[in-house]
């Protein structure tokens, strides 16, 4: 299921204000692909885009190409609801529906596209989904308790057993771990290198360590001053840019000189 | 994994689809219910105007009073102005007083509860006001008139002979003030409430006692507030209808000053509700055109009122 | 009330910190003291007056004027103001309580009187004198409010959605404004456009209770689109986005997200607005008429309703008077307990099945 993704020279543009200027990159199938660079680069900007959910932002566009295994998505025919079926993600905090219990919020995808299936496949897929979550265990005896009950960490795995539930293509995680303590955080962390085996993901994190630990590829984005659009300055193997990267800018930013 | 399809949608292959009917037609209601609000105020003025009109091309003999459409509005827009202002002079400076007493001098903990328990003034229903103000409040009232009058009788609100049933312009006024005062006090709790707290603080950290804060910062910051409050306020009163038509003892047609005699001038509202029962043709063509009076003066009391408050949260910051 | 809080102000009880300017100051006790005298004073008043409310008011001005009075002669004029205006605003609180008090105690004590079983099981047909009763108002007033509930709910919380959800723009700005100025047009304004409008097609003796759902609904939409309006925006942001990036349409989000976390919120919202609207006198005298009759066509022929009757049974109270004014009495405690009922079950909807969505 686990798809590649090409982007071709993709700006973004809020109104007249170019966040982010000409990046292209290819994110391989079953990879894990870290973003990382100072705050406000546009590296947040640049993976709403992958799935269309830049959209939500009333002024927001693109300019270029982004393709899923060749489908282009943002053809003129493609859906942005279909799009984001298929390329799921994960915020930067916890966000379960405050109405549903955890189990309805697994499923939570699977119904609100209005979806009916037998009860007995519906438990097959909230429990392969919080297994893959690795949820399961902490929370199986209280499938029936509102999301909001659990902890800060399991809420968000709960969220992700919400995105997998629905089988994307690809999971886009959006500093994932940025409200958790550093129990939770390794969860997660854990969770991400399992998860690899069947999904292409790509995560932004402000956390250099985590990018170094959990990632195959690395891409670097930064911002020459204030007001200035954000660009990807490289993206290598994670080990190339965290040892020896090409570009001074990357050396600066990873060995904590600047950013 | 590839064999399971949780999402029901088993025949989407690709990224295409159109799944935006859904969409289209949910946001077209919406957007429908939006305009009908448009259509629902223009079809107010459209149909009062249709059914007025004919009183203001008619015979002024035979419109009430015979003397023509202007003469029968002028005298009851003037009653339902001074009784609005009446009520407005009483609760203004009370809705202030409580304002601030909700949301600098009551403890925090109690201060929604006394906030509730005024909102509570506002869900009494008109009519239970109108019982309240003829049996209750009038009486109580009447004894003061022998007192205005004797001692203020050389102003022409106190001029007129008292009346000993109480139910005067004076008691009208008192009742539209309490009715009104739910709407100012909480405009005015929550523009009190929106002080910067920087300020208040910097005022008291100079040694100002409480007072001296409330006037440094407080009331200067919260004006324009307290302004768009009474005019809502005016709106409702200007509006009111069955307290007025029970509690005062009206002469449509009458432009009186006096507060405390029998002879009082009446309301539009009220004279409307008091009249339509017994009016037939043209005369409730009349009644209509008057309450096409009311609805453009009300409109433009409420319009200037937003317009203050969307004036004040564009140039305070207070809500950015 | 006694509390004043400036940073100046030093213990009461204790000395002066030594190189701080001493005041000397009044305790809680002769503070409280004071105003135990003033409302005492107040109360003799209002013994010899004959009337509680006389006393009520006197003993507060009494606190008005010995408190800061005395304050002014021991702590100086700054502190003597700053307790003038204490006392100030709480008997401006006190004074607003007042009304609310003699207004239930009124309708209490008048009310009880037909309070009875008759008044809620018949009507007012053939009755002359005592007995007779409200059902039919009753009936009247559930019909009309539901109906106008049944179609203010749907258009308001349709409205609110396209002003959060969707709307931008003139279109927007302009809806909003005109919500705002529909909350203040005078109900009778209401009455006469449903007059206007029906009589238009049905002759100018029009009157009958959908007629009056009509008017209530104008009343009704503006107070709907508010309450729901706030409620929408207090939904976070982050539920619609996670549900979007599930792939669920926009529609759907709203359906099965946004509109079930803001549920008890609309829910007593729409409650407050029917404890609006249920009150309503002017627009059905106008347009619902009234009878003596009971009747459960909401199409045709005029309807009573409580409002209705309460004004009607007072204004028209027959020979003798007196078991007219009761039974106006009885149907007005009949509507302060609906309306206080429904107050109150809003705000236990809204405290018990509030979600918390952050």
């Amino acid at each position: 299921m686990a798809k590649s993704i090409d982007v071709t020279d993709l700006s973004i543009y809020y109104g007249d204000f170019l966040a982010v200027e000409k990046v292209s990159m290819t994110i391989e199938p079953k990879s894990v692909t870290a973003l990382i660079g100072p705050s406000g680069c546009g590296k947040s900007t640049f993976l709403r885009s992958l799935n269309r959910m830049h959209e939500v932002i009333p002024g927001a566009r693109v300019e270029g190409k982004v393709s899923l295994s060749g489908q282009d998505v943002y053809g003129p025919t493609v859906d942005a609801v279909s799009v984001r079926r298929h390329i799921g993600m994960v915020f930067q905090r916890p966000n379960p529906f405050p109405t549903m219990s955890i189990y309805e919020n697994v499923i939570a995808g699977v119904r609100l596209n209005g979806g009916r299936l037998p009860k007995a496949r519906l438990d097959e897929v909230v429990e392969r989904s919080l297994r893959g979550a690795n949820l399961w265990n902490e929370v199986k005896d209280r499938l029936d308790r509102p999301g909001s009950g659990l902890s800060g960490g399991q809420q968000q795995r709960l969220c992700i057993a919400r995105a997998i539930a629905v089988e994307p293509d690809v999971l886009l995680m959006d500093e994932p771990c940025s409200a958790l303590d550093p129990i939770s955080t390794l969860a997660i962390e854990d969770l991400i290198a399992d998860l690899k085996a069947n999904y292409t993901i790509v995560i932004v994190t402000h956390n250099m360590q985590q990018a170094a630990r959990v990632s195959d590829r690395t891409g670097f984005f930064n911002i020459e001053a204030t007001g200035q659009p954000g660009r990807l300055v490289e993206m290598d193997d994670t080990t190339v840019i965290f040892s020896r990267p090409s570009q001074q800018a990357t050396e600066d930013y990873v060995s904590g000189r600047f950013g | 994994m590839s064999t399971q399809a949780p999402s029901p949608d088993t025949t989407m292959s690709g990224l295409g689809g159109n799944r935006r009917l859904g969409d289209r037609l949910f946001s077209g209601a919406a957007t429908a219910a939006g305009v009908l609000i448009l259509l629902a105020l223009a079809g107010v003025f459209t149909f009062l105007v249709l059914e007025g009109y004919p009183a203001l091309v008619a015979d002024p003999e035979q419109i009430p009073g015979e003397g023509g459409i202007v003469a029968f509005i002028a005298p009851l827009l003037f009653g339902t102005v001074f009784g609005a202002v009446l009520a407005l002079l009483i609760a203004l400076p009370l809705s202030v007083g409580i304002g601030l007493f909700i949301s600098h001098y009551a403890p925090r903990r109690v201060a929604s509860t006394l906030g509730y328990v005024i909102d509570l003034l506002a869900a009494v229903p008109s009519v239970v006001y109108g019982l309240w103000g003829i049996y209750f409040l009038a009486p109580q009232i009447a004894g003061l008139f022998p007192w205005l009058h004797d001692n203020l009788g050389f102003l022409p609100f106190f001029s007129q002979s008292p009346s000993g049933s109480g139910r005067t312009m004076m008691t009208a006024g008192v009742v539209l003030a309490v009715m009104i005062l739910p709407i100012m006090t909480a405009v005015n709790r929550e523009v009190f409430l929106q002080t910067p707290r920087l300020q208040e603080e910097a005022a008291l950290a100079l040694g100002a006692t409480r007072l001296e804060m409330i006037l440094m910062t407080v009331l200067p910051f919260s004006r324009s507030g307290i302004m768009s409050g009474a005019m809502l306020g005016l709106g409702r009163a200007l509006g009111e209808t069955i307290a007025v038509a029970m509690v005062l003892s009206a002469y449509p047609g009458l432009v009186s000053l006096n507060l405390i005699g029998s002879q009082n001038s009446s309301t539009v509202a009220a004279n409307i509700a008091l009249k339509f029962p017994e009016y037939t043709g043209l005369e409730v063509n009349a009644l209509i055109a008057s309450g096409l009076a009311l609805f453009v003066l009300t409109f433009l009391v409420n319009f200037t009122a937003r317009a203050i408050i969307a004036r004040r949260a564009e140039f305070s910051g207070a809500n950015a | 009330m006694t509390a004043v809080n400036a940073p100046t102000e030093t213990p009461t009880e204790t000395d002066a910190a030594p190189g701080l300017e001493s005041h000397r100051h009044l305790g809680t006790g002769a503070t409280w003291g004071l105003t135990g005298a003033g409302l005492a004073g107040g109360a003799l008043l209002g013994l010899l007056a004959g009337s509680w409310a006389v006393g009520a008011v006197a003993g507060l001005l009494l606190v008005l004027v010995a408190l800061p009075g005395v304050s002014w002669r021991v702590e100086g004029a700054r502190r003597g103001k700053d307790r003038a205006f204490t006392v100030v605003v709480t008997v401006a609180f006190l004074l607003a309580l007042l009304p609310l008090l003699s207004l239930i105690y009124s309708t209490l004590t008048n009310g009880l009187a037909r309070f009875d079983p008759e008044f809620f099981t018949s009507d007012m047909r053939a009755v002359l004198g005592e007995g007779g009763g409200a059902l039919h108002a009753i009936v009247g007033t559930l019909l009309i409010t539901g109906s106008a509930t049944l179609i203010s709910v749907p258009i308001g919380i349709m409205c609110a959605i396209y002003l959060v959800e969707y709307g931008k723009g003139r279109l927007a700005r302009m809806v909003t404004i005109l919500v705002d100025v529909m909350t203040g047009i005078p109900s009778i304004v209401a009455g006469l456009f449903a007059f206007a409008l029906f009589s238009i097609f049905f002759g100018p003796s029009i009157r009958f209770g959908l007629g009056g759902a009509v008017a209530l609904s104008l009343l009704m939409v503006p107070v709907v689109v508010r309450s729901v309006e706030e409620m929408l925006k207090l939904v976070a942001n982050e539920l619609r986005e996670a549900s979007y990036a599930l792939g669920v349409p926009r529609w759907r989000t709203i359906v099965k997200v946004v509109l079930p976390t803001a549920g008890a919120g609309i829910a007593a919202g729409v409650t407050i607005a029917i404890a609006r609207v249920i009150g309503e006198t002017a627009p059905l005298l106008i347009i619902a008429g009234s009878t003596t009759n009971l009747d459960w066509n909401i199409f045709e022929g005029r309807m009573m309703t409580l409002p209705v009757f309460t004004y009607e049974s007072y204004m028209i109270p027959g020979v003798p008077p007196e078991p007219g004014v009761d039974r106006a009495w009885a149907a007005a405690l009949t509507l302060m307990v609906i309306v206080m009922g429904l107050n109150l079950a809003a705000r236990l909807i809204a405290r018990l099945f509030g979600t918390k969505s952050r």
